[in-house]
């Protein structure tokens, strides 16, 4: 086995292993931590499946955003929908044969890539250019944008520039999922794309893209307002009362 | 008190968002609480020599009690979607006001301590040491947010920021430094009962004072009951609703539709506030502690009803906490709400045909209404979502001819605050409220211009009190602002309904 790939291969279990444990104990979290107060935003859905609604409308629409600025929504919703395209369409690399529906969004896959380079270019360019925005960013805010355009570029690249060997590429992924290892073909641009998809599942969980799965726990989206029909009462609160 | 020296924000044509001014505000910050009343709500009196170790362990414990602060301070992902929400941004153009900027000064101390990325590499993702300056940045700019959660309607995430700001005022409190008007306050309430520091005989004596006025007016026996065992209603209103102008003429008014619908209903001097400040200063336990007192008022008085007067932050205290804080109201009458706003109650006659109205009274009024922040984004009446921009609305409608509603992006869930919410209606703090005011004088300005409009209605004592202040700093009319059921009170026919 060739050391780049001995590397990669151990990159790759390392970084799921991180991303997979670093989201659970997230999640965790987030689960067990109580609201002890109803704290919806107002106007809010009463019952449970009208907060599932505004939740997918939130997750699937972006609505707040849209509400508060429209070129940020535009930027940021044309980014995620294009990026969800880009990775379904990857899903190709790890099953054999490849599903129906996985086919079927090939194409549109393919250039979803250049939707996510437009959405995170203007991203970039507020972050930049809108002095209030400028003012609130933090090295990290530069550098995450910068690492994902520079995964979605490469991408690009080896679609439309510099081919990789796709084959090799598949037998490699296959062989993660099935515990088989095979060569990574030691192409530059693959090498950079693969290595940024790692580094990203690394810091998924210690960064802000807690915000995928916190947006679920979010007590001002996730709560019915219903407190006068029903009371809530957090246990720590419950131990207020026995005193 | 040295007079303050700045300059009122001019109304521009179309709202603006300022360019940012570092350091605009950063000399603003409200007085210390005096050590005794640190001292009635539990908190040391000065900063300990180990306040850093108390800073972080109490952030570790807030962090395990409130979901909503763990998940605030580690989602957002500084999109700046908010960054031009916040009426004390626009008023002031310190960067420090723009919602996510004012989380990150929490935010920057949370990720050095408990998280990998500012533990190791605190440069890269804006975290900081905790010092002293940041303990005095966060006095400062934790008290030039009203909780009023607007950003939290644009935010991707529904990070509110009140959230953020109440629990920034805990640890504050937690290593002495509390705030003067907000503790001195919660001490009153303990004391005598409300927060205008109003005892029980005072109370009694108000309330026949007003017997009297209306009787002079109307010529018909409205009574206004203090403590009466076995009332119906027992009411429960911001202690401003006493005395204050323009407050009282709204409660004139409540009395006016209980006398009118025959509800008999009664005040208790126990529980003579509806505000409930423990909410500003995030504090759980002194939030329970005053909301207990309602709970003991309506036992003690064998009520059946909880009904409570106009008041923002109260409502949100009595509509979405009130029933966790100081619950099971089994004891209570179950056909209606627990607890009802006045206007619910209002509203309800009118459906029901019981109250009657010569809306010619206040045909000399054009008025606009003014959403309470804490009402709009925080709280609900009637049965469905929206009810509390449908009701008040409506009840102001069925009372008078002229209304005008504000920009539809200055109303509803979008309302601006009044600039006076969340512990900061104090003198100390006049600076803040005067800019913090300028959105919601710049709507109305539009409509003044346009309709004629020469009346602000609002439902909330803060506002009404905020307004009365900082109206005449933007030329307009100090009398301008009224209660909602001053409005009820002109129009309604009494005895009319036998």
């Amino acid at each position: 086995m060739s050391l780049v790939t001995t590397i990669y291969t151990a990159l790759f279990y390392f970084a799921t292993a991180i991303l997979l444990v670093g989201v659970a104990r997230k999640i965790y979290i987030y689960a067990s931590t109580p609201a002890p107060l109803k704290i919806p935003t107002t106007p809010a859905p009463t019952t449970r499946s009208g907060v599932v609604y505004r939740m997918l409308k939130e997750v699937i629409l972006f609505e707040s955003l849209f509400k508060s600025n429209k070129w940020i929504w535009l930027f940021g919703w044309t980014f995620h929908m294009a990026m969800w395209a880009v990775l379904a369409r990857h899903l190709r690399y790890f099953m054999e044969p490849v599903a129906g529906l996985i086919t079927l969004i090939q194409p549109i896959g393919i250039y979803a890539g250049f939707g996510m380079l437009l959405g995170l270019g203007g991203l970039f360019a507020r972050r930049i250019f809108v002095e209030r925005i400028r003012y609130i960013s933090a090295p990290s805010d530069y550098l995450m944008l910068l690492l994902i355009i520079g995964i979605a570029a490469t991408g690009l690249l080896m679609k439309f520039v510099e081919h990789t060997d796709v084959i090799a590429v598949k037998a490699f992924t296959l062989g993660l999922v099935y515990f088989d290892i095979q060569p990574m073909p030691e192409d530059p641009i693959l090498m950079v794309h693969l290595a940024s998809v790692a580094f990203l599942m690394i810091i998924f969980p210690i960064s802000k893209l807690l915000h995928a799965p916190g947006v679920f726990f979010s007590p001002t989206r996730n709560q019915a307002d219903n407190p006068r029909e029903q009371r809530h009462l957090s246990p720590w609160a419950a131990e207020l009362e026995k005193n | 008190m040295a007079k303050a020296k700045f300059e009122t924000p001019e109304l521009k044509e179309f709202p603006e968002i300022p360019a940012i001014q570092v350091g605009a505000m950063a000399h603003s910050k409200p007085f210390f609480a005096k050590p005794a009343h640190q001292e009635d709500l539990g908190f040391p009196t000065e900063l300990p020599d180990d306040w850093k170790e108390i800073v972080i362990a109490k952030m570790g414990e807030l962090l395990k009690k409130y979901r909503g602060l763990q998940v605030y301070l580690d989602t957002c992902v500084k999109c700046g979607a908010c960054t031009d929400k916040c009426h004390y941004f626009l008023g002031t153009a310190d960067p420090k006001n723009m919602p996510v900027a004012r989380q990150d000064l929490l935010r920057a101390v949370y990720r050095r301590y408990f998280t990998f990325a500012g533990k190791y590499f605190p440069k890269l993702v804006g975290a900081v040491d905790l010092t002293k300056e940041v303990l005095d940045d966060w006095y400062s700019y934790f008290h030039q947010c009203s909780q009023c959660r607007r950003c939290s309607v644009y935010c991707p995430y529904g990070i509110d920021t009140a959230e953020v700001s109440m629990a920034a005022r805990e640890i504050l409190d937690s290593v002495g430094m509390g705030q003067k008007y907000c503790n001195e306050i919660i001490a009153k309430v303990y004391k005598i009962g409300n927060n205008l520091g109003l005892p029980g005989p005072a109370l009694i004596d108000t309330m026949e004072g007003i017997e009297e006025d209306v009787k002079d007016e109307t010529g018909i026996d409205v009574k206004y009951p203090v403590d009466v065992v076995g009332a119906d209603v027992l009411l429960v209103t911001p202690s401003a609703d006493f005395f204050a102008e323009p407050h009282v003429d709204g409660l004139i008014g409540y009395g006016k539709v209980f006398h009118e619908a025959g509800i008999s209903w009664t005040v208790s001097s126990h529980a003579s506030e509806a505000a409930n400040f423990g909410m500003f200063i995030g504090s759980y336990e002194n939030m329970r502690k005053v909301a207990l007192r309602i709970r003991e008022a309506a036992i003690e008085l064998k009520v059946k009803r909880i009904v409570i007067g106009e008041c923002g932050h109260a409502w949100r205290v009595a509509y979405s906490f009130l029933n966790t804080l100081a619950g099971p109201f089994d004891f209570l009458d179950q056909n209606y709400p627990i607890p009802q706003h006045i206007i619910e109650v209002t509203h309800g006659l009118i459906q029901e045909g019981k109250l009657t109205f010569d809306k010619s009274a206040n045909d000399h009024l054009n008025i606009t209404f003014h959403d309470s922040c804490n009402v709009a984004r925080a709280s609900r009446m009637g049965n469905t979502p929206g009810g509390q921009f449908r009701l008040p609305r409506e009840v102001i409608k069925a009372v008078a001819n002229n209304f005008y509603d504000m920009a539809p992006e200055t109303i509803h869930e979008n309302t601006f605050c009044c600039g006076g919410g969340g512990g900061l209606l104090t003198d100390d703090l006049i600076e803040l409220r005067v800019k913090g005011a300028m959105p919601r004088m710049q709507a109305l300005k539009q409509v003044v211009d346009e309709h004629d409009v020469n009346h602000l209605v609002a439902i909330c004592a803060i506002c009404k009190s905020q307004f009365s202040k900082t109206l005449p700093y933007y030329e307009f009319p100090m009398d301008m602002i009224g209660s909602l059921h001053a409005l009820v009170s002109n129009a309604i026919q009494l005895g009319t309904k036998d």
